[in-house]
């Protein structure tokens, strides 16, 4: 390969090999889409870079995504492969302002996998498309050799409805905004940690893995306006903020007392030396909307079962455009990077 | 578990700051030994809400920062090898060596696992006899009684293709290093809690009489640094040097009896050196003639390893508390956990990570305690 070419100020020429943090959501993530995969499929719609696209289509306006899920273990406290798979891309549509309508779900099992457990996630998968009110619409399935995966991999890609009047995308954050949280984070990724191999640990946290599009149906009743909606998955809260600030080129401020974390997770954290603004979620929401519709929104987002502990988290401001900034607990202040790739448990 | 939440107390902090505010009546240098401390006191800003009189230096204490970086070649060496399966703690995988990590060496194919325990090294050695497995073994008084019970169990258990690559060091050589550079400045040292947790107090009245220097045992909650710099001022201030324990949740003046013992029994003291900082007398173990058979770098034959340093990185001065992250013409230029020079900038405990992740606001590394501007409310 030839990197010559290429114009990042940081690229990744000492990386000739993907290493895993190119699959983080961090920076490595990023850089590896606009090195890599923009440059070589081109295209306007690529060009937003959201959790979805939205195309004009015969009149309409669709939301289009896709996903791919390679969790381990395949079923964990809380939820699966198969929840995940479904949840992972209505939330992508739904991060448009969508209503998501249907999947296409592929399966790759490995030679070898029980019937019983692909039955299982299938299940599964189908009680998660059914709870979310989309309809699986089209399939796959691949075998790979026995070695060459973790038992199941699924994609799935989903398309939904844009309604009229709704525009919302990392892009329109301006300052003033007001920045909203759907809930209390990091429960999904420390479930994950607590039964994967090596790390078991005795905790009582289950993922909060659930569709998002009932509670954007909310916010959206409260007023059309807002201006991004985005669910921090991968990378965690800190991933989506930083990516909503460099989209929009505002600075975000936020308040670190008032980001919902359950002790649960911040113990596990502080145990394993993670910081739980960085730990994957696969059922919360930001939401950026102007100020004057900020108590509308929050009361819509309270009033609805996945919102119930909603919380505005801060504001988006003039100072330090397209960067994060939290007033700790004490009362200092720090600056909440993009993650470079995937977190690492400390040493002690 | 709910203890974290309380030793992030806002008013208790405030309480502990207002009575060093009132005690600080003239300039000191303390220094966290501990790269936790370091993160702890640079992501809560506590070094912004103390008084300007006092300055926090930081130490040596992260592990992996002062990993030589001939043992990180080697450990690169070893894990590149075929039939090698090699494990290490996650934080040691993102360092670079002379060209590069545990990352890409995985990447290119090499059998690189995280693991968060060594027993679970010795495990995967149990369960591939085929394979050699090794272990990373880095780290201060902390993590080496583990390691040094994972290799007294290969032993008793008779595990042949396992072994270790030991590169552990101890704390109190680091603070006599320090206290004897005659660019020494530090007034106050804040011991780091978990190693006392382990080898007690006893190892420091020597310290603090020889050099009359207050040494305060602290933990690594905002609470428990804040404590351990009024324990410190309050000395100072009085003209004391005494070793205080601001950590007795965690410490007790024996330390851990057992761990000490394991220690005794695989490891014996050797001279060692530190990544930035060079061969400290006596400052860290190897492993005993009694074990030397689970030693890698025999096993391995990696003795000759060359490495090159690169010229710019300066983590030695900022180990030695010598020079801030943010003094560093290098950082977040052409040091960044990107394109890290030196171990300090990708450790999840090293200081230059630390100004990296919560001090990097624009143009400006550090803002000024009390004069950036507040972008919250």
């Amino acid at each position: 390969m030839d990197f010559s070419g290429w114009t990042c100020p940081a690229p990744l020429r000492d990386q000739p090999h993907i290493v895993m943090g190119h699959g983080g959501g961090g920076a490595l993530s990023a850089e590896l889409v606009e090195h890599v995969f923009a440059p070589a499929f081109g295209g306007a719609a690529l060009a937003q870079l959201g959790d979805s696209a939205v195309l004009a289509l015969g009149g309409a306006r669709l939301a289009f995504s896709t996903d791919s899920y390679v969790v381990r273990p395949l079923f964990f406290p809380g939820g699966s492969i198969g929840d995940l798979a479904v949840n992972g891309t209505v939330n992508d549509l739904a991060m448009s302002g969508a209503r998501p309508a249907y999947l296409s779900c592929g399966f790759i099992l490995e030679e070898g996998v029980a019937t019983a457990t692909v039955a299982e996630v299938a299940r599964a998968l189908g009680e998660a498309a059914r709870v979310a009110g989309v309809e699986v619409a089209t399939g796959d399935t691949k075998v790979v050799e026995a070695g060459h995966g973790d038992g199941v991999y699924i994609n799935t890609a989903g398309i939904g409805l844009v309604p009229e009047g709704v525009d919302i995308r990392p892009q329109r954050a301006v300052p003033g905004d007001v920045v909203l949280l759907s809930g209390p984070v990091g429960a999904h990724g420390v479930a994950i940690m607590s039964v994967r191999e090596g790390l078991e640990f005795g905790v009582d946290v289950r993922s909060d893995t659930a569709p998002l599009n009932g509670l954007v149906e909310a916010v959206l009743g409260a007023t059309k306006d807002v201006h991004v909606l985005r669910d921090p998955t991968r990378g965690g809260l800190a991933a989506s903020l930083n990516e909503i600030a460099a989209a929009s080129g505002v600075g975000v401020a936020v308040r670190e007392r008032d980001v919902p974390v359950p002790p649960e997770v911040a113990n596990a954290c502080a145990i394993l030396g993670l910081d739980p603004w960085y730990v994957a979620n696969e059922g919360r929401m930001v939401a950026f909307v102007p100020r004057e519709h900020a108590d509308a929104v929050l009361a819509a987002m309270r009033a609805h079962p996945m919102g119930a502990q909603a919380a505005v988290i801060g504001e988006c401001v003039e100072e330090h455009p397209g960067m994060v900034v939290a007033r700790t607990g004490l009362g200092g202040t720090r600056v909440v990077d993009l993650p470079l790739g995937e977190q690492l448990p400390r040493i002690c | 578990m709910k203890y974290i939440e309380e030793f992030q107390n806002p008013d208790l902090a405030k309480r502990l700051l207002d009575e060093i505010h009132a005690t600080v009546t003239r300039p000191w240098a303390l220094m966290e030994v501990c790269g936790g401390q370091t993160h702890s006191i640079i992501r809560h800003g506590i070094d912004q809400l103390l008084p300007e009189q006092i300055e926090l230096i930081h130490g040596p204490g992260c592990p992996v920062c002062v990993t030589p970086l001939e043992m990180i070649d080697k450990a690169l060496e070893i894990a590149s090898r075929p039939g090698v399966l090699f494990c290490s703690f996650g934080d040691m995988l993102r360092v670079p060596g002379s060209g590069r990590d545990l990352f890409q060496v995985r990447a290119a194919g090499g059998d690189v696992r995280v693991v968060y325990s060594p027993l679970d090294a010795l495990k995967l050695a149990r369960q591939n006899p085929d394979r050699q497995v090794v272990f990373f073994g880095i780290g201060f008084e902390t993590t080496a009684p583990p390691n040094a019970m994972a290799v007294h169990q290969a032993a008793r258990l008779g595990v042949p293709n396992f072994s270790m690559l030991v590169s552990h060091v101890r704390v109190p050589p680091a603070i006599e290093a320090i206290m004897c550079s005659p660019d020494c400045r530090v007034d106050a040292f804040l011991a780091a809690g978990h190693v006392c947790s382990v080898m007690g107090t006893g190892e420091y009245p020597e310290l603090a009489e020889r050099f009359r220097v207050p040494i305060v045992v602290t933990g690594f909650e905002p609470l428990d640094i804040l404590e351990g710099v009024r324990r410190s001022v309050r000395q100072l201030e009085a003209g004391r040097h005494t070793v205080e324990n601001a950590y007795p949740r965690a410490v007790r003046p024996e330390g851990n009896p057992a761990a000490r013992a394991m220690l005794a029994d695989v490891f014996e003291v050797t001279d060692r050196a530190w990544r930035g900082i060079g061969t400290i007398p006596g400052s860290g173990w190897r492993l005993s003639e009694r074990y030397r058979a689970f030693d890698a770098e025999h096993r391995f034959s990696v003795e000759d390893v060359t490495t090159l340093e690169p010229a710019a990185c300066r983590a030695g001065e900022v180990l030695q508390g010598l020079l801030k992250p943010h003094e560093c013409e290098a950082f977040g230029t052409v040091c960044t956990p990107r394109t890290p020079l030196g171990a300090t900038m990708v450790s999840s405990e090293g200081a230059c990570a630390a100004y990296y992740l919560y001090r990097r606001l624009g143009g400006t590394p550090v803002p000024a305690a009390g004069k950036e501007a507040n972008p919250v409310g």
